[in-house]
């Protein structure tokens, strides 16, 4: 019994931080329709910045707003690149993104290095013990961070003026440019907040996992996959699909054996989007044909 | 018009025809490595070191007066190229030795060739498939990941332990390690009662370490893995508060392990090349001196921390330098023979003694160095 709880807990751990990386997904889905295929290196972005801001002498706390506004930079970057090509098809678009993802890692590479490197952890190294299982105090602040920035995304699409346009902007880019929202500015401001989860969510793991120029290719997958699974478009979607992820593989790697948990996630995956496209939460608009 | 052209080529191939003539005779090595690429932390060290110590040889009359001549290519990791290039340096420049690859993959794809012509390659990968079996022309003076093993299984046998357990990286080097230790542990009377996997770029491994703490039998822990799989098992063990002793691979044996893993990697205890702890080896250890020299010289000539793979190069140049001198002839069968007799042949990597049935000539009282983290530094186990 106490070992099933360890298995859920680590599992729990590991899925909000798949949900936050599934979170910047959904955001830009949310308001452009793409999926932005370089939120996993917005990730790497976040943490190796931040980390290298440290080795230059800048306070910690400093160093994280310096990293999360640089990679918001970076987010407004991309969507300017997205802006001015001449073939504004999704899949084209789509494959943009993929293609600034390659170009950001060879930029980390140049940038950086390509060494791991770490930082201390903010709230102190120690740990909980919860039923013999085991919860460090830099887990929790994941688990709390991600919380409070769920919340917080949902409150402000359902209930602010700016987020309601952005969920607008999704439905009927047409009808909500003549009700008077600048979409420009929306789409804008989307992809800053994305990129601002991500970085969020690269601090946040730096000390628990490291980091690298490419830690993004692997965490980027999973947290697309944990959107998909929840549902595209819906923040608790996200959430409920990196938690579904985590704790199955941790279930997977501590009851039959760690080398097909990367594959039982993928299985899983399948077998929501063969079952049900829309994911767990979503539910499938009706498009007139 | 394409007659004029063609004569001017053929012209110009006489005449550097000539010029090549009349140049001073070179002693001509090859060198193979992924200077580039994603391996490139192997090659980048061991060309630096290469062209470092070819130059000063050179600059301190040659060998038997005449001047090495190094003739590089950069495969950036690839083997479809390290095939090109072996073709080239055997049947353009004419080498009289080859030096590399750095990886095993290409060290295998090009073995084929070397038999062929003859002519002895130096590589500077670690798996054990390279030399075993023994190939005519194939060497290297690279400790094997199973000695790495073995380094550890001895220090069970010391502290009177004997039930291990394995907690692997599933890249290639957690993997081809695991292989090794699961294939010594009856040489050495060591039980294997748990193995464990995780993926190289897990983010926790606390599901795999409680089914080991939960395991009654083990009594102690290995974790072969590269890269940021070993710190974050570390901080784990350390979390779940497991108390047996924890070993890691050479795969970690650098500072930045320590750096990374912080406070959790005290008392852990790892194998690494003596290179990397050349200052610290007790003086009676035979290879501590040309360690030493060549960490210092490395640091200084390219500002940067010593790093075990330029250390292998150093090994693979002297070792043909020295079997050149000792056979006093630049022929490459003299010089493949010269390598196979080499014995106490103090490198970087170890005290080498070749034989007819061993191609590395390393072993693991000079080749592997036992080491634990005290205070954030390394000590070495006596």
């Amino acid at each position: 019994m106490a070992e099933l709880f360890a298995f859920l807990l680590s599992g729990v751990t590991v899925g909000f931080i798949y949900a936050l990386v599934g979170l910047g997904f959904t955001v830009i889905y949310n308001s452009s329709g793409i999926i932005n295929f370089s939120q996993g290196e917005f990730v790497m972005a976040g943490g190796m910045s931040a980390v290298f801001l440290m080795y230059a002498g800048v306070p910690l706390g400093f160093a994280f707003i310096l990293a999360i506004i640089s990679v918001s930079v970076i987010g407004i970057i991309l969507y300017k690149l997205l802006s001015i090509s001449k073939d504004s098809s999704h899949i084209s678009l789509i494959i943009l993104t993929l293609g600034f993802a390659i170009f950001l890692r060879g930029l980390a590479q140049v940038i950086f290095d390509k060494q791991l490197h770490t930082m201390p952890s903010f709230v102190g190294d120690g740990s909980f013990e919860i039923f013999g299982a085991i919860l460090s105090y830099q887990s929790l602040l994941v688990i709390v961070v991600s919380l409070i920035i769920v919340i917080s995304l949902y409150l402000f699409f359902k209930r602010t003026k700016t987020g309601q346009a952005m969920v607008a902007a999704s439905v009927n880019v047409d009808a909500a440019r003549l009700m008077g929202i600048n979409i420009k500015k929306i789409l804008v401001l989307n992809f800053a907040i994305s990129a601002v989860i991500a970085s969020i969510g690269g601090i946040l793991l730096t000390p628990i996992t490291s980091t690298n120029y490419e830690v993004g290719i692997m965490l980027g997958l999973k947290g697309f996959s944990a959107a998909i699974i929840g549902g595209l478009g819906n923040p608790w979607g996200a959430v409920a699909g990196g938690l579904l992820l985590g704790i199955l593989e941790s279930l997977v790697a501590g009851y039959i054996s760690s080398e097909y948990k990367d594959a039982v996630a993928f299985v899983v995956l399948l077998a929501i989007l063969f079952f049900m496209p829309g994911g767990i939460f979503g539910n499938l608009k009706a498009q007139r044909v | 018009m394409l007659k004029k052209s063609s004569i001017k080529v053929l012209i110009l191939l006489l005449v550097s025809g000539f010029l090549s003539l009349n140049a001073k005779e070179t002693i001509k090595i090859g060198a193979i490595v992924s200077a580039t690429g994603p391996a490139s932390f192997l090659g980048d060290p061991e060309l630096k070191t290469l062209e470092h110590y070819v130059q000063k040889i050179n600059a301190e009359g040659g060998v038997l007066g005449k001047e090495i001549e190094l003739i590089h290519y950069d495969t950036s990791g690839n083997p479809k190229k390290a095939v090109t290039f072996t073709k080239r340096l055997l049947n353009q420049d004419r080498v009289v030795a080859i030096i590399g690859p750095s990886t095993t993959g290409e060290t295998m794809a090009i073995t084929k060739f070397i038999r062929r012509a003859k002519v002895p390659l130096m590589s500077m990968a670690g798996a054990v498939a390279i030399i075993d079996p023994v190939q005519e022309y194939v060497f290297k003076i690279v400790a094997t990941d199973r000695m790495a093993c073995e380094k550890v299984m001895q220090d069970l046998n010391t502290r009177g332990l004997t039930n291990l357990a394995l907690i692997s990286g599933s890249g290639g080097f957690g993997k081809s390690m695991r292989e090794q230790c699961l294939d010594v542990a009856s040489d050495y009377k060591i039980n294997i009662v748990a193995d464990e996997i995780y993926g190289a770029k897990d983010a926790d491994m606390t599901s795999q370490l409680l089914k080991i703490k939960n395991n009654a039998k083990v009594e102690a822990v290995l974790n072969p893995g590269f890269g940021q799989g070993p710190a974050i098992v570390t901080k784990n063990y350390k979390q779940l508060k497991i108390e047996h002793p924890l070993y890691q691979s050479h795969g970690v044996a650098s500072k930045k392990f320590i750096e990374i893993a912080g406070d959790a990697s005290e008392g852990v205890r790892v194998v690494a090349p003596p290179v990397v702890v050349a200052d610290k080896l007790a003086d009676s250890v035979p290879n501590k001196q040309v360690a030493l020299q060549f960490k210092n010289e490395y640091e200084k000539a390219f500002d940067s921390k010593v790093s075990s793979f330029g250390g292998h190069a150093y090994s693979a140049l002297f070792a043909v330098v020295e079997a050149i001198k000792n056979k006093k002839s630049f022929d490459s069968k003299d010089i493949r023979d010269g390598i196979e007799e080499l014995r106490n042949f103090v490198a970087v990597d170890g005290v080498v003694n070749m034989s007819k049935q061993d191609h590395m000539g390393l072993d693991t009282k000079t080749g592997m160095v036992l080491l634990e983290i005290q205070n954030g530094d390394w000590t070495v186990v006596k």
